[in-house]
């Protein structure tokens, strides 16, 4: 078995183990066990992809090529370069956490657990896919079981907003199933046999018609799971009615198979239509940078306010990737992981000040600082993470993303690059505003007097997502270094 | 080969045959009105088998080996339908076809 | 000169901020006290020794001081642009080494005493640390992002000291509005910082500082709106100065800051992080110099005098003694900016550069001894209010005499410190502009005249009742008082322009007699006002206020820009921008969403019904479709 595969059939062994457990006890057990060892893997692929790059110069490394669809010269291929290496970590990260902060499930814990390692072997066997096919149906595994986690274990109008998400995030796979057999079909365009592998299809010159038309397919197609406006709907209420460790995990994780789907099939394969869309889009993401900074300021429900600021954060992402150059590149994928860790942080918090007041409105809280300390400090850390503090992850990647955008010298991207680093004020003015009424005040129940502190099992979970936070944000030269190196021959499709 | 009658004489009487056949199997409600109508369409076009295998390639027997199995199956099926007719009957004391739109739900 | 162990500097309070904010609940109060005093000293003890170091053991190089980096690349941009961190030794940063250190010490043993007592000291102590660390990161800065780096870093350890008291709404207020403008500034400050990236290639102030360099010699090669990109970025990053340093219009945020406890006002904002802005022009002055012909010094001179007399008019009218102290810092650092936009560059033409940095630096002693001696009588009568203030001279000697000491040398009253500085500022706005030069005198008048207003409502005055008879606050407390004291009045005496000029060269200041007889003869007449006002009690103030009336009024109200401001957020931004996005995306957005969802249920409600479950229906179906296919076919087949 080799080093990559053991991330898909891991969270199978699990499953298959979960499914024998009789209690929430064994069940979070067997789950936690799992996580660990898939963290400890993730540690392990990120040394030996170190110790790799330097002796093998190829894009993807650890490659493995198994035909399984001769037909239609379907494969399982897989490899992996730094930026999937990166954002498996942030993977295992978030789904270790998202176990910890679920550690008292009572409800069907056993299939709990089972529906979380099913969607997070979709999004590793999505990271590590090199074939079109094997990665749209990892994508589909990834997604479906969004739907029975909100649906059963969800909150409020949990069926509403299941059925919203689903049907939303099916929509956009449907364009993206055509813009993927659009990209197959042109595939021969050199004279070559048919394929799905994403590398055989860069040395190909897809038909600049057929880029036109299938550019803006697949860019929608994985832009909605990024919360591309005006295709974020789905987001606020699904996360609205997510339970807490799922929240996490699509925010923290799921959200960034869009912008990871767009870097690597829409702009890598369809660079010429990716020039000839990428106003339109730019646009758009804008919008979403701005729109989602605002739409945040005015809401009262925790998890609302958090949905709305990913809708910017990862309008940013979007933002960056149609920038077209390294720095902004660089930036939206450190911005996708610094983005992941963060809603995750920021959504087990929620979970946390929920399940003790038992309401998400902040004009209910005031005062939690003094009643439950530990939480409330990591809150504000949080949010000062999230409106760019230097010092966390989230300055490294928006400079990147700043600075790259502002490498464009015309005045249409000058005036979009500005109205977005405007979105820095409007964030410390939502992000102030949580943090000055929930926080901080006189405490305004007395009944809060008695909240229970964190638990272990609470603080390990918030801690490991807050170290990276810290992590890149203080030392962040090695990790860009690794993304860096692994855009490149991507640059050199596009350019 | 009858002489005197041309083949379209027949395929004409096969034809009126045929969508006498299709309008019962329309109009009537009836079960079993319905089941003679759909063996009144196999009757038509197991003729055409016949008088085509006759008239086109008289020293071939293909088209009236073909008959016969429509014939065959037929009766298999005709047996199939009245078994599933005598069980409705029992079920709901009707063999009308409107009265089993129950299945659809 | 080997400056690498001056790494230690920053990195020490860091290390303390680290172990205090980790172990929090750990320690016991008293032991972090001597945590961050001890902290502070060693870095304290470094910055003299680094000082003392540079001018006097390393000296001048080809009779210019020179500059010494040390620095580590921590973040690649594109090939030419990156963040680097590390350290720049050059006089200004020097002398703000020695600022800060000085006053951050004195903050450190001032708490000891001030916040005994309070349930949250070691938590105090590591936000002190904190801002420490941060700013000794900008002060060292050798590059314009290093330097926002640490300029947001001082901003968020503002934002928690501000909100010390977090249980105070008017204390989260106050927070969340200094940081939300700092932060609009610094909008602009990026923003600047991106354009000089982008043209010049290079963020090191070296390089850009350099005037033969190609960022200087090049400035007019690519223009926008008839102003060189340059121009618009030294704006732009003069707006970031001016929202930390408080300048008018971004000045609002400063009055309530005074919410957070009185030595933290002392140390960030009177003494260091409000002259950041002053520093950021001075780092970047040869640029702000020879581009585009100084133009945008003009702009900065105009702001800061405005500023300046703007702040004094509304310091007059305020009965909350900090609050005065503020307006009096914002009119202070007025002063400094102005006295920078009005300078020239080579030998005695820079006067008003080394007058800006000289009164910084004297500046930062005597408004940190005024806010620790206003902090030392709100410690004894509880309470902020001038009105419940009066004879206190009785009570606290110590007090009282270093808080004459520091008003005295706020009013320019030779010897002390403050009329040294305050005479190079005159001097350097005489020659340049006499429009400025008279904004400047009037200001010194002004500032003496509301200075003992303060001192004679405070210490003389009225005599007062007091429910618990008042008394000197204890020695950690004075023993700062005495030390910034003794600071205010030799200070002064330090031939600053041979250390300190904007080309490093140094030159030779004389007194200019007539200016300088002009200033003093202002502010005594200012301190004379205040005596026949305020020494005794009487309605003399009242009868003059009532007399300005409507113009007293709204000076008093700060000219009603806090109430501008709340209805540019509140009713604008949130009511006209932010409602209607909301609603926008739930109506309309979502709505778009929920109608396809809707209309295709809709849809299949309709259609279901040709899924009748009669068979005739589905044969005639089938039937009709064999007979369209069969006519296909036949056309087909005969085309």
């Amino acid at each position: 078995m080799d080093i990559l595969s053991l991330f898909v059939v891991l969270p199978v062994i699990v499953i298959i183990a979960l499914v024998f457990t009789k209690s929430l006890k064994q069940a979070r057990q067997i789950a936690m066990v799992g996580s660990v060892i898939q963290l400890g893997m993730a540690l392990n692929l990120l040394f030996a992809y170190l110790k790799e790059v330097n002796i093998n110069d190829s894009i993807f490394v650890f490659t493995r090529d198994i035909i399984w669809f001769k037909e239609f010269n379907i494969h399982y291929n897989i490899g992996v370069d730094g930026i999937s290496v990166a954002l498996i970590l942030l993977t295992s990260i978030i789904v270790l956490a998202g176990v910890f902060i679920s550690w008292k499930t009572y409800d069907l814990p056993k299939e709990f657990f089972v529906s979380l390692l099913v969607l997070a072997t979709g999004v590793y066997g999505f990271f590590i896919s090199i074939d079109l096919f094997t990665m749209f149906l990892f994508y589909e595994i990834a997604v479906i079981p969004m739907y029975l986690l909100i649906g059963i274990w969800g909150s409020g109008p949990k069926e509403y907003s299941a059925m919203k998400l689903t049907l939303m995030l099916m929509g956009a796979s449907a364009l993206l199933l055509v813009g993927i057999l659009g990209i197959y079909l042109n595939s021969n365009a050199d004279g070559g046999p048919l394929t799905f592998n994403i590398l055989e299809i860069s040395q190909v010159n897809i038909p600049f018609e057929a880029q036109k038309l299938f550019f803006p397919l697949t860019f929608i197609g994985f832009a909605v799971l990024g919360a591309l406006f005006p295709f974020h709907t789905w987001s606020p209420d699904g996360h609205a009615s997510a339970p807490t460790a799922v929240s996490m995990l699509h925010a923290g994780v799921l959200m960034k198979l869009g912008g990871y789907g767009v870097f690597r099939v829409a702009m890598f394969l369809l660079p010429e239509g990716a020039m000839e869309w990428s106003w339109f889009f730019i646009i758009l993401a804008a919008i979403g940078v701005i729109y989602g900074a605002f739409a945040a300021i005015r809401q009262t429900d925790l998890k609302y306010i958090n949905a709305y600021s990913s809708v910017s954060h990862l309008g940013l992402v979007l933002f960056a990737l149609l920038m077209l150059n390294k720095t902004a590149w660089n930036g939206a994928i450190l911005q996708s992981l610094s983005h992941g860790f963060m809603t995750a942080l920021f959504f087990a918090l929620i979970g946390m000040i929920y399940t003790r007041t038992h309401t998400r409105d902040i004009t209910k809280l005031g005062g939690l600082l003094k009643v439950i300390p530990f939480i409330s400090v990591i809150y504000v850390i949080a949010g000062l993470a999230s409106l760019g503090l230097p010092g966390f992850s989230g300055f490294v990647a928006e400079m990147n993303i700043f600075v790259g955008a502002f490498q464009n010298e015309d005045m249409f991207h000058r005036v979009l690059t500005i109205l977005s680093i405007s979105a820095i004020v409007v964030t410390a003015v939502y992000i102030l505003r949580v943090v000055g009424i929930m926080l901080m005040g006189p405490v305004k129940n007395e009944s809060f007097l008695s909240l229970p502190q964190a638990t272990w099992y609470e603080t390990t979970g918030v801690l490991l997502l807050l170290l990276p936070i810290i992590g890149i944000g203080v030392a962040p030269l090695w990790l860009s270094d690794m993304i860096l190196k692994s855009i490149q021959p991507f640059l050199q499709g596009v350019l | 080969m009858i002489p005197g009658i041309s083949i379209t004489e027949i395929l004409t009487l096969t034809s009126i045959l045929f969508f006498i056949g299709i309008y019962g199997f329309m109009t009537r409600t009836n079960l079993i009105s319905m089941l003679i109508s759909v063996e009144i369409i196999l009757n038509s076009t197991v003729i055409n088998f016949v008088v085509i295998n006759k008239y086109l390639y008289p020293e071939l027997l293909q088209g009236v080996v073909y008959a016969i199995f429509i014939i065959a199956v037929a009766a298999a099926e005709t047996a199939l339908a009245v078994a599933i007719i005598i069980n409705l009957y029992k079920q709901i004391s009707s063999v009308d076809v409107k009265e089993t739109e129950t299945l659809k739900h | 000169m080997n400056i690498s162990y001056l790494f230690l500097i920053p990195i020490i309070p860091l290390a303390v901020f680290l172990v205090l904010g980790i172990f929090n609940k750990m320690i016991k109060p008293t032991v972090s006290g001597w945590i961050g005093v001890g902290g502070l000293t060693a870095t304290t003890i470094l910055s003299f020794y680094a000082a003392f170091q540079y001018f006097f053991v390393t000296g001048k190089l080809d009779g210019a001081y020179q500059t010494f980096i040390e620095k580590t690349v921590w973040m690649n941009f594109t090939d030419t642009l990156h963040i680097d961190l590390g350290i720049l030794i050059d006089p200004i940063s020097i002398m703000m080494l020695i600022v800060v250190s000085t006053i951050s010490l004195m903050v450190h043993i001032y708490s000891r005493g001030y916040m005994k007592d309070d349930p949250g000291y070691t938590k105090f102590f590591a936000f002190l640390s904190l801002f420490t660390f941060s700013m000794y990161g900008l002060v060292l800065a050798t590059n314009l992002f290093q330097i926002y780096i640490f300029w947001e870093l001082v901003g968020v350890s503002s934002f928690l000291l501000i909100g010390y008291y977090y249980t105070k709404n008017s204390a989260v207020a106050a927070a969340k509005k200094a940081f939300i403008v700092t932060r609009f500034a610094d909008f602009g400050f990026l923003i600047g910082i991106l354009i000089i990236g982008f043209y010049t290639g290079t963020w090191d102030f070296e390089t850009l500082n350099n005037p033969e360099g190609a960022a200087i010699v090049n400035w007019a090669s690519t223009s926008f709106m008839g102003l060189s990109v340059l121009t618009w970025a030294l704006i732009l990053i003069f707006m970031g100065g001016a929202g930390k340093s408080a300048m008018f219009p971004l000045h609002i945020w400063l009055p309530d800051a005074m919410e957070g406890p009185t030595p933290v006002s002392a140390l960030i904002h009177a003494a260091t992080m409000v002259v950041a802005g002053v520093y950021l022009v001075a780092r970047l002055f040869p640029m702000y110099y020879f581009v585009e012909e100084g133009f945008v010094l003009h702009i900065v001179s105009y702001v800061g005098a405005f500023s300046s007399l703007f702040a004094a008019i509304i310091a007059i009218t305020q009965t909350d003694i900090k609050r005065i102290l503020a307006f009096s810092t914002m009119s202070q650092i007025g002063y400094m900016m102005m006295s920078l936009g009005v300078s020239g560059f080579d030998g005695h033409e820079g006067v008003g550069y080394m007058a800006s940095m000289f009164h910084l630096f004297t500046h930062a002693m005597f408004k940190a001894l005024l806010f620790l001696g206003a902090g030392s009588v709100i410690h004894a009568v509880h309470s902020n209010y001038l009105k419940d203030m009066g004879g206190l001279r009785k009570h606290m000697p110590i007090t009282n005499i270093t808080f004459l000491i520091a008003a005295l040398a706020i009013a320019g009253v030779p010897p002390l410190a403050g009329f040294w500085s305050k005479d190079e500022i005159l001097v350097a706005a005489f020659e340049n502009s006499m429009f400025i030069y008279s904004i400047g005198i009037l200001v010194a008048g002004l500032t003496s005249f509301y200075m003992f207003r303060l001192y004679f409502g405070i210490f003389w005055g009225k005599e007062t009742i007091y429910a618990h008879k008042p008394k000197e606050s204890p020695r950690s407390m004075t023993i700062p008082l005495i030390i910034l004291a003794v600071f205010s009045v030799v200070v002064g005496f330090i031939p600053f322009s041979e250390y300190v000029t904007a080309d490093k060269l140094g030159f030779v200041a004389h007194l200019n007699y007539p200016l300088a007889a002009t200033a003093v003869l202002v502010g005594l007449t200012g301190i004379l006002f205040a005596w026949i006002f305020y020494k005794k009690e009487n309605n003399l103030a009242e009868r003059f206020a009532n007399a300005f009336g409507f113009f007293y009024k709204w000076a008093s109200n700060k000219f009603y820009f806090d109430e501008l401001y709340l209805f540019i957020t509140r009713q604008l931004i949130f009511k006209r921008i932010s409602a209607p996005i909301a609603y926008f995306d739930k109506k309309f957005v979502d709505g778009t969403m929920e109608g396809i969802g809707n209309k295709t249920l809709v849809v299949a409600n309709k259609i279901k019904g040709i899924q009748s479950g009669k068979v005739q229906d589905y044969a005639f179906g089938f039937i009709s479709g064999v007979v369209v296919l069969a006519i296909v076919f036949i056309y087909l087949w005969t085309n």
